[in-house]
């Protein structure tokens, strides 16, 4: 089935501070969805509003909706929510006291996966898709903590898709790469989207150009403006977005 | 003059380096010299009868105290089965959902227990295990040492599991995983060095109490066989044999109070050890 999101009229705060307000935009199913914009305009606080991670912060308060397949999230289970919407978060945060191999076994574990051969063929398949197999392969008992940030990030978004969400929130996931493993995490999410919908938080204009679909330019926590990626980066219709994505500004 | 603050600063800088060294032999000087002392003292007493027999009757000499080491070890594991799942409990609500008047209740109790006479709660096991059973048992002394070590577990554990970062609850988070495990099989192993450390704290401070014994587990000159009758342990019978008038009990008092010092002090290296094997995944 394919699943997409649609976010009506989101407003989010920590405290007295208004950090979001008033943005709707729809998130097509299989389709990669980047969010653009300069620092502190709010984009990590969105995606995080998705997966009701927001509302997890002492003093965060939310208003709108968020519907997954035309339901609201906030009426729903948070841990079937977070099952079905994965996140890769801005820094990466392997579990402490756990290997490279249970890190990524953790989210299958808790889904009922018992067998050994199965975590392993689970564990293996997700660190090569998050390009990090052939680095690790012998050393699968060290702690995730061990590895360098790079192959922590990637250890994250294996550990992300290893329990197959319906969507994946990626939180800036290749700020800490070097541009072979963004090449490939690129081409991963170019993969994934043929099963799942993705949402792609960048600082990278030009990823976001190359990977995503649609795009959003986020100020100041608004929604400046919302389309197709080729649209907006050629024609938009803002004259902030053209500040923004020509380098004027930001 | 840039180089004439920079001279200025190397002596600052030199005199400050010797002034905390000073203090710090000022602190170990005491410890030396009690450590020293015992070991004079002690080492000439300490033989393999001492931890293979049981006292022996006024007036003949030789004998041991096995029976109070292995009291000791007995009511230390009794303690730990009382204080070690209430104060670790605690302390991860403390951390978790403690930000509320419940949990400043809950640490502020925890706050006044600590600070509460070893010997009040001594009275305190008399009154409620004591009294009710009629007689002096092991029960009643494993359960005063336990509540002695609640609160520096409780605070060993909030402490820790507060240090874990947010951002690994909601790595857990983010994967579905319940928040209740998210806490117990992610954020609790995230922390285990520190509240082993905590716990092995605890056991050093409890193994040397000698009050809250004297009226709960009392004490045996031989060896125990069950747990609801007196217990024989290290302090007490340290304590009972330094203040009698013989000198062979005051030479094996020596003995104990050096297997004593030795025990405690096995546990805090084990502290470091434990400290240091998992530092990293502190970090
Ligand atoms: N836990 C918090 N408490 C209070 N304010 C916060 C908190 N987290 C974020 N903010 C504020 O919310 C605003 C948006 O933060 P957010 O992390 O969403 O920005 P961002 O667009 O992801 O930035 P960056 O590109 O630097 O990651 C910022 O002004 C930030 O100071
Ligand atoms: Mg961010």
């Amino acid at each position: 089935m394919l699943t997409g999101l649609a976010v009506e009229k989101l407003g989010a705060c920590f405290g007295q501070k208004q950090v979001l307000n008033g943005i709707s935009m729809t998130i097509g199913p299989n389709l990669v969805t980047a969010i653009i914009g300069p620092s502190g305009c709010g984009k990590s606080t969105l995606i995080r509003c998705l997966n009701r991670l927001h509302e997890t912060v002492p003093g965060a308060r939310q208003s709108g909706r968020v519907l997954l397949d035309g339901q609201d999230i906030s009426q729903m289970d948070p841990v079937q929510v977070r099952r079905t919407i994965g996140m890769v978060f801005q820094k990466p945060n392997p579990f402490p006291s756990m290997s490279i191999y249970d890190n990524v076994a953790a989210g299958l574990r808790l889904n009922g996966v018992r067998k050994r051969h199965r975590l392993d063929e689970y564990v293996e398949k997700s660190l090569r898709m998050g390009a990090l197999w052939e680095e690790v392969a012998d050393r699968l008992d060290k702690p995730g903590i061990s590895l360098s940030g790079g192959q922590q990030q990637r250890l994250c978004i294996a550990r992300a898709i290893a329990i197959e969400p319906k969507v994946l929130l990626m939180d800036e996931p290749c700020s800490a790469l070097d541009p072979v493993s963004t090449g490939k995490i690129e081409e991963l999410i170019q993969e994934l989207k043929k099963a799942l919908t993705i949402v792609i938080v960048t600082h990278n204009m030009q990823q976001a150009a190359r990977v995503s679909d649609y795009t959003g330019f986020l100020l100041l926590g608004e929604l400046i403006e919302f389309d197709e990626t080729p649209k907006l980066f050629t024609n938009p219709r803002d004259k902030r977005t053209e500040d923004y994505i020509t380098g004027r500004f930001g | 003059m840039t180089f004439d603050r920079y001279r200025r600063r190397k002596r600052v800088n030199v005199l400050v380096s010797a002034l905390a060294f000073l203090c710090a032999a000022i602190t170990i000087i005491p410890l030396l010299m009690i450590l020293g002392h015992l070991l004079a003292q002690g080492a000439k007493a300490v033989n393999l009868d001492f931890f293979t027999q049981l006292p022996k009757p006024v007036g003949e000499v030789g004998g041991g105290m096995a029976n109070a080491i292995v009291g000791t070890l007995i009511l230390i594991g009794l303690a730990c089965l009382v204080g070690l799942p209430i104060g670790i409990i605690g302390g991860i609500y403390l951390a978790e959902f403690g930000n509320n008047k419940t949990g400043w209740l809950v640490r502020f109790m925890s706050d006044v227990l600590n600070g509460t006479p070893s010997i009040v709660i001594g009275i305190f096991a008399y009154t409620v295990v004591v009294l009710p059973m009629k007689r002096f048992s092991a029960l009643a002394g494993g359960f005063a040492l336990g509540i002695i070590m609640i609160p520096t577990v409780i605070r060993a554990t909030e402490e820790l599991v507060k240090l874990v970062p947010t951002s690994v609850r909601e790595a857990g988070l983010a994967l579905g995983i319940p928040q209740w495990r998210v806490i117990l099989r992610i954020v609790v192993p995230s922390a285990k060095a520190g509240i082993v450390t905590g716990v092995l704290l605890a056991v050093a401070r409890i193994g040397g109490e000698t009050a809250p014994l004297l009226f709960t587990a009392f004490g045996n000159q031989f060896w125990q066989r069950r747990l609801d009758q007196p217990i024989a342990s290290l302090p007490v019978q340290i304590f009972t044999y330094a203040i009698s008038p013989f000198e062979d009990w005051h030479r094996q008092a020596w003995a104990g109070a050096l297997v004593l010092v030795a025990m405690i002090l096995i546990t805090s290296v084990l502290t470091r050890v434990v400290t240091k094997g998992q530092d990293r995944s502190m970090r």
